[in-house]
């Protein structure tokens, strides 16, 4: 579903990421994790097509970037940690917006039943900026899944939350992932990442240094597994 | 000639259809979003008048000078209330992050400028409708002219186009409040040359002929720009 070849991405003198490799499955759940630097909201932002790679192919669902960029955007949801939504309209107009961006049929009820998965029916007239921060993305994954995209892009969906907004998050998580689609999430927390991802990769300094499957390592090895390829890279 | 097969047609009117429609749905989004927080334009009108009120009592002129330099304070009201709104609307985008949500939608980027372009467009004429009476009043000045109209119709216009593409510029730096004005008034130069001449021709009853090169220079202006800013945002906003 992706494929990355030899990705080089350069700003000015500064080389952020360096030759990366990296390829996911359909329906896998990546976890790209790595310290802070280590290119990895570069790498979600080329895959998004919001940044242009300098050297290196990208291609996903079979469509090179940034020569098909929108057939590649009409099958990517990304979330980021920025909700990406306007705080002076209501949550189902925010979605109505995206939603003829997006050319999505039946706007009205795809609307009501993602508003229904993020639990966000009952407030679905409320303006965002009244929301909570926790409410505020559950809303962002709603808009992103709005189109049904075939791939997810999460770049640290749960940065500024409290530990009972992050839980209902992955409980949103959980379900789009449940969904098939092919999730990619970067993240600095390595117990919801081992709680969520069925792959983990360690970016560090613009490569991928390690991957591991979820099945070939223990639960509580995650940690050990990280601090050994930061340390080997 | 040869004509296109009916497959290519149906494309084209497809890409056509799904350009109106982001177009149109940015253009509401902004309209919708400004009519409940009122920030844009309220900031805009009240600069506006304060700038006129301020003029008004910093010149004290007679009825023959007032009419010489009307254009040139019409234009400056304008073109420093407009900045404020080019500024404060992608601002809003930025802020957010929601320039990158627009970004991420599979549509043709030039429809997210002219939607925005459109709006801030909007913004400005509901500011000048409401400016020129109240110029009026304050100064004992006629406004009411069609031609003068025409001048700040295609004035707006010019100054919007390259406004709207230079402020997605800006917003991408620390320093946008500061650096819009620095890059768009000597851009948008010919424009306020060519609106404050022909404002001024037509508030003073000159005859067409000289009005007319004036006229040509703003609707020249005008599409070069929008062309230009059609074929490079999609860079502009791109990393």
């Amino acid at each position: 579903m992706i494929e990355v070849r030899k990705l080089v991405k350069r700003f000015g003198l500064k080389n952020v990421l360096r030759g990366l490799d990296f390829h996911v499955e359909p329906g896998e759940f990546v976890a790209l994790l790595g310290p802070n630097g280590a290119g990895k909201t570069t790498f979600l932002r080329i895959l998004a097509s919001l940044s242009r790679p300098t050297l290196g192919e990208v291609h996903i669902a079979g469509y090179r970037l940034p020569a098909q960029s929108a057939a590649v955007r009409r099958r990517l949801g990304v979330v980021s940690h920025l909700p990406l939504l306007y705080g002076d309209l209501t949550a189902e107009e925010n979605l109505r917006f995206y939603g003829r961006m997006y050319a999505v049929d039946h706007l009205d009820q795809r609307a009501s039943e993602v508003l229904e998965l993020v639990g966000l029916n009952a407030r679905r007239r409320d303006l965002v900026r009244t929301f909570s921060r926790g409410m505020q993305q559950r809303l962002a994954i709603g808009r992103a899944v709005l189109h049904d995209p075939e791939v997810m892009l999460f770049d640290e969906p749960h940065t500024g939350l409290d530990q009972d907004a992050s839980a209902m998050l992955d409980k949103v998580l959980r379900e789009v992932a449940a969904m098939g689609r092919t999730v990619v999430m970067t993240s600095h927390d390595l117990a919801r990442a081992a709680d969520l991802a069925s792959r983990f990769d360690v970016l560090s300094r613009g490569v991928i240094v390690a991957s591991v499957q979820r099945r070939d390592i223990q639960p509580d090895g995650l940690l050990s597994f990280y601090r050994q390829a930061i340390q080997d890279a | 000639m040869k004509e296109n097969p009916p497959l290519v047609r149906s494309s084209h009117r497809l890409a056509a259809n799904n350009f109106l429609r982001a177009l149109s749905a940015v253009v509401w989004k902004d309209l919708a979003a400004e009519l409940r927080s009122r920030e844009l334009l309220s900031a805009m009108l009240v600069f506006a008048l304060l700038v006129i009120f301020i003029f008004n009592f910093a010149l004290e002129l007679d009825t023959a000078t007032r009419a010489t330099v009307t254009s040139g304070v019409l234009w400056v009201t304008f073109a420093f209330a407009g900045t404020l709104g080019l500024n404060r609307s992608m601002a809003m985008e930025k802020d957010r992050g929601c320039l990158d949500g627009l970004l991420l939608t599979p549509v043709d980027r030039s429809a997210i400028y002219f939607g925005k372009a459109i709006g801030n467009l909007i913004f400005m004429f509901i500011v000048e409708i409401i400016v020129l009476p109240v110029y009026s009043l304050l100064y004992n000045t006629n406004l009411f002219n069609p031609g003068l109209i025409l001048v700040i119709l295609l004035g707006s216009i010019g100054y919007v186009a390259v406004g709207t593409l230079l402020s997605s510029m800006a917003v991408q730096t620390r320093t946008r409040d500061v650096l819009l004005p620095i890059l768009l008034f000597p851009v948008v130069l010919p424009v306020f040359i060519a609106a404050v001449k022909a404002s001024s021709g037509f508030l003073q009853g000159i005859e067409m002929a000289e009005i007319q090169p004036w006229l040509t220079l703003l609707i020249v202006y005008d599409v070069i720009f929008t062309a230009v800013a059609f074929m490079v945002f999609d860079f502009i906003v791109e990393e």
